[in-house]
């Protein structure tokens, strides 16, 4: 295939070949960042938490009235004892959060007390010793919380539990030597906590952008977070039985005391629910952003179809011409397929730039990561192979143009 | 003859109905892409108090220090001792504190359920320096922050759902077990973004219920019901030592109706600052800040990168299928050289032709106008995907939304259709007739 004619040719389209050679670009720069970002967030969706999550369930229950900590305490015990009566129960536990839930309490962690700039963060959860059984995480180091451990925590009291239990990652961040038990951490404090328990995994509270450095590093205290405004229940039901325990649960709390409060909208959440909730954003924006990858790709490949049904109409007599001069169907075909190979390598060249240089704002303004290499290669084959099947159908019209036409007056 | 280029121009856009379609649809997904993504961005990067936005400002002061604090700025928030200094100072016209406070109150009409309500606990200032309009009665006064008393303003809302929408000024409401007199209720009022307490809580939650004297709710020992933010040893314990600590969760806000005001308000920052040096509390040099409403909104990424990013890939769309239009209305005006040959040789003047290819875009950008307004439209239902409920209810189709669509469409194609257009009038009616 000769390409000089080709390139003749398109000197007198310069205006058609730029405009479809912008349209590439521009294409390509726009699909391959979407793809990056749908990519990012997808994967997020798919992240563990750690729990059993299909069949938890939270309850946000605020005190009716002002206890004090004993009295906030001994409510808290009495209810929990209701909820694990319930027949669809498997257990419940007493919290401050739990994983996903989109904010809440982290503290710096050190490893030695005199340490100025912390080693890590970590999502706080406290809790009693019934807590993971209820969520359903392994321990897969060390022993559980006793009874005895745990401690009341009034307003604003600053409790440092000689014990805590931590997550794997959390672990494995400040003790990367895999011997963290019985080692201690210092969570902004001069009293150390000791490490006696380590659990496979356990989400964060909160999965955003700046606590994505510290994602799975989380600790669990011994303490009832006993405080005016109330507290969280984390309801474990018997497999199968989500929906029975959904209901049951509120009546019984009700049931034994009606000061309190738990919201119709948002006070019982499933962790379906949880977790919906938490990726809401990620999911939205990979689903808006493939849909405009999707009309992107379809516009571009129509706006070819257009441009060069167009050039094939208007040169009907020089393809007459060629035709009479014995080139045949093929020739015509790879005419036109190689005028958009040529077209859309500009494009694309135009285009990788174009797709840096929006990649390295997207870095710059909204912390995203550079992007591999891979993407551009793959937004590449796809628009060439957009190209090539777009131009396909006027090419073929266009190689069963008949010598005859040569001949005719236009 | 504007008419009669429209009829020219319907009839040829009938003739090639596929090329129609494809320019029109090209048209109608990539401006309602824009408005869509450009309404929720509309909504939460608004001014949401503008005629007083460069009046009310956030006294900033670092108590974290270098090593502590978030590269190298101040906390957004006060505590509790830096807070009380700046208002004991008063060092501006109108001051107040703001936190948000969540509490039980009966529901009406079952005085055995509770239902939870959530307010501000703010100082008397708060309602003229915001503007907060009052239905019946009055914000309270100076006098009664300073005697600590148990008034409460409620909002519209409230007061219907708790009165009955009667005027209770002087009757009592009880929350969380505790009496309040309402001294005033406002107005329907919730600026959006909430900037007055964007630190604290999400800057588009629900409305307040209600504003109670700051003074009281520290009294009762009534906690934050938002963030609470410490550095360092944590060393406090209980509710008394936990106010002498550095933790931070109370909101300042100050008026400073001129410019020398806002100076010297800010020298009073760092005299300040600069005294808790001396007094050995702080350990580094004076580092306040002092922001307006919009310069406090923009440091506190009130508008959330989502909507940026899909306003940003929702116009790069609409540009793409501008490019995509050209080339369709050059192919289109091209195709009708020879037409236009006889129409030049017949005495049209290049300027017609201009005008008459510019009409037929216009159509053709009205068309994708009308389109892009309907996807729009069943777009906006789409907006809930993408955003949490209290943003996705921000963004709705309104009177100025659906002029915007229609005019950036029509506007859009004629620019597209300049360059076309131009090729169409430079048409040489001589070679156009000889090679027919």
């Amino acid at each position: 295939m000769q390409i000089q004619p080709i390139l003749a040719a398109l000197r007198r389209h310069k205006a058609g070949t730029l405009l479809i050679a912008l349209q590439i670009a521009l294409t390509l720069a726009i699909v391959c960042n979407a793809l990056f970002i749908i990519h990012q967030r997808l994967s997020h969706l798919s992240e563990p938490s750690g729990v059993d999550e299909a069949n938890l369930f939270v309850i946000e229950n605020f005190w009716g009235v002002q206890y004090s900590t004993q009295e906030a305490s001994s409510e808290i015990k009495a209810d929990l004892a209701a909820l694990r009566q319930l027949p669809a129960v498997e257990d419940a536990a007493p919290s401050n959060s739990y994983p996903l839930r989109g904010g809440g309490w982290d503290n710096f962690i050190s490893l030695t007390p005199e340490q100025i700039k912390p080693t890590t963060d970590a999502s706080v959860y406290i809790s009693d010793e019934s807590l993971i059984h209820t969520l359903g995480v392994k321990l897969i180091a060390g022993r559980d919380f006793t009874p005895d451990e745990v401690r009341d925590m009034g307003t604003r009291e600053n409790i440092h539990p000689p014990v805590v239990i931590v997550s794997k990652a959390m672990a494995d961040k400040l003790f990367p030597d895999g011997n963290a038990l019985g080692k201690p951490l210092y969570s902004m404090s001069a009293e150390p906590t000791v490490i006696i328990g380590i659990v496979e995994r356990l989400q964060r509270e909160e999965v955003n952008t700046w606590s994505a450095p510290f994602v799975n590093q989380s600790l669990i205290w011994p303490m009832r977070q006993a405080i005016p405004i109330g507290l969280y229940y984390i309801v474990r039901a018997k497999p199968g039985q989500l929906a029975a325990a959904m209901q049951e649960a509120p009546k019984a709390l009700y049931g034994r005391n009606r000061m309190r409060i738990i919201d119709s909208h948002d006070g019982l959440l499933s962790f379906a629910q949880v977790r919906q909730r938490a990726y809401n954003r990620d999911r939205g924006m990979a689903v808006l952003l493939g849909i405009i990858c999707v009309v992107l790709l379809a516009i571009t490949g129509a706006g070819i179809v257009g441009l060069t049904s167009f050039w094939v109409g208007q040169r009907r007599k020089q393809i007459g011409v060629r035709r009479a001069l014995g080139a045949t169907h093929r020739d015509i075909l790879h005419y036109f397929l190689t005028e958009n190979l040529l077209i859309s390598l500009g494009g694309i060249a135009v285009g990788v730039l174009l797709t840096f240089g929006l990649n390295l704002w997207l870095v710059t303004r909204f912390e995203l990561r550079v992007m591999p290499l891979a993407y551009v290669l793959s937004g590449v084959v796809i628009l060439l192979l957009l190209g090539q099947g777009a131009v396909f159908a006027p090419a073929l019209r266009a190689s069963r143009v008949s010598p005859v036409e040569a001949t005719r007056p236009v | 003859m504007f008419t009669y280029y429209l009829q020219l121009g319907l009839r040829s856009l009938r003739r090639n109905p596929m090329l129609t379609a494809l320019m029109v649809m090209a048209i109608g997904f990539g401006v309602s892409a824009s408005m869509i993504t450009y309404s929720v961005f509309r909504a939460v990067s608004g001014n949401p108090i503008p005629e007083k936005s460069s009046q009310l400002f956030v006294p900033q002061v670092d108590n974290w220090g270098p090593q502590q604090n978030e590269k190298g700025e101040p906390p957004g928030a006060l505590d509790y001792i830096d807070a009380i200094a700046l208002m004991r100072a008063h060092q501006a016209s109108r001051q107040t504190l703001i936190y948000p406070v969540m509490l039980s109150s009966p529901q009406p009409g079952s005085s055995s359920t509770l239902v939870s309500t959530g307010g501000y606990a703010v100082m008397s200032d708060f309602f003229p320096m915001f503007n907060v309009p009052f239905l019946y009665g009055n914000a309270w006064t100076g006098s009664d922050d300073e005697k600590r008393a148990a008034d409460i303003v409620l909002s519209e809302e409230f007061n219907q759902r708790m009165f009955g929408g009667a005027n209770s000024v002087g009757k009592n409401i009880t929350l969380s077990g505790h009496d309040y007199r309402v001294v005033g209720v406002a107005k329907h009022w919730d600026p959006s973004p909430r900037f007055y307490a964007v630190w604290s809580d999400s800057a588009f939650s629900d409305s307040p219920d209600f504003y109670v004297l700051l003074n009281r709710m520290l009294d009762l020992q009534i906690d934050t019901s938002g963030r609470n933010s410490c550095r360092g040893r944590l060393e406090f314990n209980g509710w008394n030592q936990w106010l002498q600590s550095d933790c931070v969760w109370m909101m300042p806000w100050v008026e400073l109706d001129s410019s020398s005001e806002v100076a010297r308000y800010r020298q009073f920052l760092e005299a300040y600052a600069a005294d808790q040096q001396h007094a050995g509390r702080f350990a580094w040099s004076p580092n306040i800040r002092l922001r307006n409403v919009m310069g406090w909104l923009e440091e506190q990424k009130v508008v959330p990168p989502e909507s940026r990013i899909s306003l940003a890939v929702a116009s790069g769309f609409f540009i793409i299928c501008l490019v995509n239009t050209i080339g369709l209305l050059l192919a289109k005006f091209m195709r009708r050289a020879a037409e236009i040959g006889v129409r030049r040789a017949l005495g049209a003047t290049r300027h017609e032709i201009y005008a008459q290819y510019l009409v037929e875009a216009g159509a053709v950008g009205l068309a994708g106008g009308v389109l892009g307004l309907v996807l729009t439209a069943a777009g906006m239902s789409g907006v809930g995907l993408l955003f949490e409920p209290e943003i996705a209810k921000l963004a709705h189709l309104d009177v100025s939304l659906i002029g915007l669509t229609l005019m950036v469409a029509i506007l859009a194609t004629i620019a597209a259709a300049f360059y076309p257009a131009w090729r169409a009038a430079q048409v040489q009616p001589a070679w156009q007739l000889k090679s027919n």
